[in-house]
């Protein structure tokens, strides 16, 4: 009985997952189509290897507070007021063209430091909102979204931080290996994260509360502590994103990529991950990335206003909601 | 018991939010002058009128974060259709915006209700896309009032109370706080004592309990999420009346005020739990908070950091309020 009810369960996983590869394969063939000259071009991929690491991050960073039923609305606050932090620490410690260079890449990697601990502190507030005040996901990420951004605007009195140090632009638009850096880092964690989900204690038992919360507390699960991890790792991940979106644009400032939040929330469902909780994995999210960023920047080259493609995303997201629904139902 | 009556929610509201007007007034007595009162009401009106939408949406268990574009949507349209028509009248613009935003409405409502995906999601989607509709195919400028429609902008103007103050200036009362007030009693009375009224608290308490019962949650969804919408067309084309010129991109961010507003007035965002009442005090809580953080000479900036802070604070308190709800 178990055994067949894991085997259904792989095979309805898959079958999504092989859904999402096929929505992913049409993305790229109709764009491929409508443009092939200027879509096809390495420099397109190469632009958009730098590009997606954020919002994959972000993406990735959503789906794991959904695991439990949740949501975390305040990545982008969370990105965003990382890489003012550690802009603002900058500032404070190197004079340019004075600080010797081995002393910046010191103080380069203390802004590493400074952006994750960041990312850690803020998840650690949401989750502590959520898991022991018991305040509803969507509330208390909203309220902290408000804070976070409201911080970083009450730190930058509004106009972008400028001048990060090279090593720092590094992160966002260098290359290693003939691959870009923000790539190779966004590989890392999801590695990192899909094997923290599958194969370690912690994402076992997110996954069980997301399935049966009630279950989870009658087993003894420690579902408190459990999501209050949970959201410290969204947090994390979002600082990471702020970290890599700060590299690659020299800058950061207080209403950066606001956009973000909604094609994050977008790309987590889209990948197959459940907002009611229980089912989420990081390849799926990975591969959703991928359609809307071929999506998105196959629209872009033929001169598609960026409201159009916000107005495309939506449609998007409704359709294939409306399909699985569909399917779901039809089963 | 006398103090029974702080077992009420729109009392301990109620009490708090005279706190903070004495606490405001000391800082600076200027609060309490008679236009600035005045144009603390006139910035209720809007966002109330919105907000007794989302009051419905919470009670039902729902959340909606897409009125805010479809706001903007049934006033940019209604005007530019006006402009385009030559049409000069004011009730049948009410009529067109209020019908925009119903439609909208009934979108998110069949999704919720069809399709069976969380609001959030949905309302997300729908928001996304009609403002990206807007924008990219209606048009991202912004009508000023040179070209507003004049008996729009005249019918905003009008005043309950007019003051002169001598100098020639002037202030008063302005007249549209009557529609707040008849749009507050009407979704009182529906909710009060209407089936569907009675419904939406159903559905928020118990949907399965609710359907078992008998009720219609079809309808109830669609009429919860329709008035959310047709609430947020009128309040969107009263706003750009009211300003005096029509901004396609208007309204963002307004989401989370209103629905702290409406949780700050003792709503339960679990559902089941709400009253217009609260939600009245609730908006007039945060819109003088924002409006009082300039008159207590705090810099602006750390505006959504209280806002933050307030919807963190109240929603925690009804948390705690409804800790036996929870698993």
């Amino acid at each position: 009985m178990k055994l067949a009810n894991d085997l259904r369960n792989l095979v309805n996983r898959d079958d999504n997952l092989g859904q999402l590869v096929l929505i992913t394969i049409l993305v790229f063939a109709l764009m491929a189509g409508l443009n092939p000259e200027k879509f096809l071009r390495p420099y397109n991929f190469e632009s958009i290897s730098y590009v997606f690491p954020e919002l994959g991050l972000l993406s990735i960073a959503i789906m794991i507070a959904m695991l439990t039923g949740g949501i975390d609305l305040s990545v982008v606050g969370i990105a965003n007021l990382s890489g003012i932090l550690a802009g603002t620490f900058f500032h404070q410690v190197i004079v340019a063209h004075e600080t010797p260079d081995g002393t910046v890449l010191a103080y380069v990697a203390a802004g590493v430091g400074i952006a994750l601990l960041t990312g850690l502190a803020a998840g650690l507030l949401n989750g502590f909102l959520i898991a022991r005040l018991h305040v509803t996901p969507i509330l208390a990420t909203m309220g902290t979204a408000q804070i976070f951004t409201g911080l970083a605007l009450v730190l930058t009195g509004g106009p972008a931080i400028v001048g990060f140090p090279a090593y720092w632009g590094f992160i966002g638009n260098g290359k290693l290996l003939g691959l870009a850096v923000p790539f190779l880092l966004f590989l890392a964690a999801a590695v990192a994260i899909a094997f923290v989900l599958s194969r370690t204690m912690l994402g076992i038992n997110l996954m069980l509360i997301g399935t049966n919360a009630r279950a989870a507390l009658f087993a003894g699960l420690r579902r408190e502590r459990m999501i209050l991890y949970s959201y410290m790792l969204s947090g994390l991940l979002a600082s990471l994103a702020g970290i890599i979106l700060s590299g690659r644009t020299n800058a950061a400032k207080s209403d950066y990529g606001t956009s973000y939040l909604l094609q994050a929330v977008l790309i987590a469902v889209l990948g197959g991950t459940n907002p009611s909780g229980g089912r989420g994995t990081v390849l799926g999210v990975s591969i959703a990335v991928l359609a809307l960023m071929f999506l998105s920047s196959g629209f872009q080259l033929m001169r598609f206003s960026n409201f159009l493609v916000d107005f495309i995303w939506g449609a998007f997201l409704l359709l294939v909601i409306a399909l699985n629904a569909y399917r779901n139902r039809t089963r | 018991m006398s103090l029974r009556i702080f077992h009420r929610s729109e009392a301990v509201i109620a009490a708090v939010l005279l706190l903070a007007m004495i606490l405001i007034g000391l800082v600076n007595p200027a609060f309490w002058q008679l236009d600035n009162l005045f144009g603390l009401i006139r910035s209720n009106v809007v966002i109330g009128i919105m907000a007794l939408g989302v009051l419905m949406v919470l009670i039902s268990g729902g959340i909606d974060v897409s009125f805010p574009a479809f706001a903007v949507a049934a006033m940019y349209l209604t005007i530019r259709a006006m402009l385009a028509l030559g049409y000069d009248g004011v009730v049948l613009p009410f009529v067109m915006a209020t019908l925009i935003g119903a439609a909208l409405g009934a979108v998110n409502a069949a999704f919720v209700h069809y399709v069976r995906v969380i609001p959030l999601i949905v309302t997300l989607g729908t928001g996304a896309m009609v403002r990206g509709f807007l924008l990219g195919m209606v048009g991202a400028s912004q009508i000023n009032i040179d070209r507003m429609p004049k008996p729009l902008i005249a019918f905003a103007r009008s005043e309950l109370v007019g003051i002169g103050n001598g100098d020639g200036t002037h202030y008063g009362l302005t007249a549209m706080v009557v529609l707040y007030g008849a749009l507050a009693l009407a979704v009182h009375l529906v909710l009060r004592y209407t089936l569907v009224g009675r419904s939406i608290y159903a559905l928020g308490g118990d949907a399965e309990a609710a359907r078992r019962v008998g009720f219609d949650l079809r309808r109830t969804t669609f009429f919860v999420y329709g008035a959310a919408g047709a609430l947020a067309g009128f309040a969107g084309l009263l706003h750009s009346s009211m300003i005096w010129l029509a901004n396609p991109r208007d309204f963002a961010g307004l989401e989370l005020d209103v629905i702290a507003a409406v949780v700050l007035g003792g709503a339960s965002i679990f559902g089941g739990r709400g009253s217009v009442l609260g939600t009245l005090l609730g908006v007039f809580m945060l819109v003088m908070v924002n409006n009082s953080l300039i008159i207590m000479k705090i810099d602006t900036t750390w505006q959504r950091v209280v806002v933050g802070a307030i919807v963190i604070v109240a929603t925690a308190m009804t948390a705690w309020r409804d800790r036996k709800r929870r698993i």
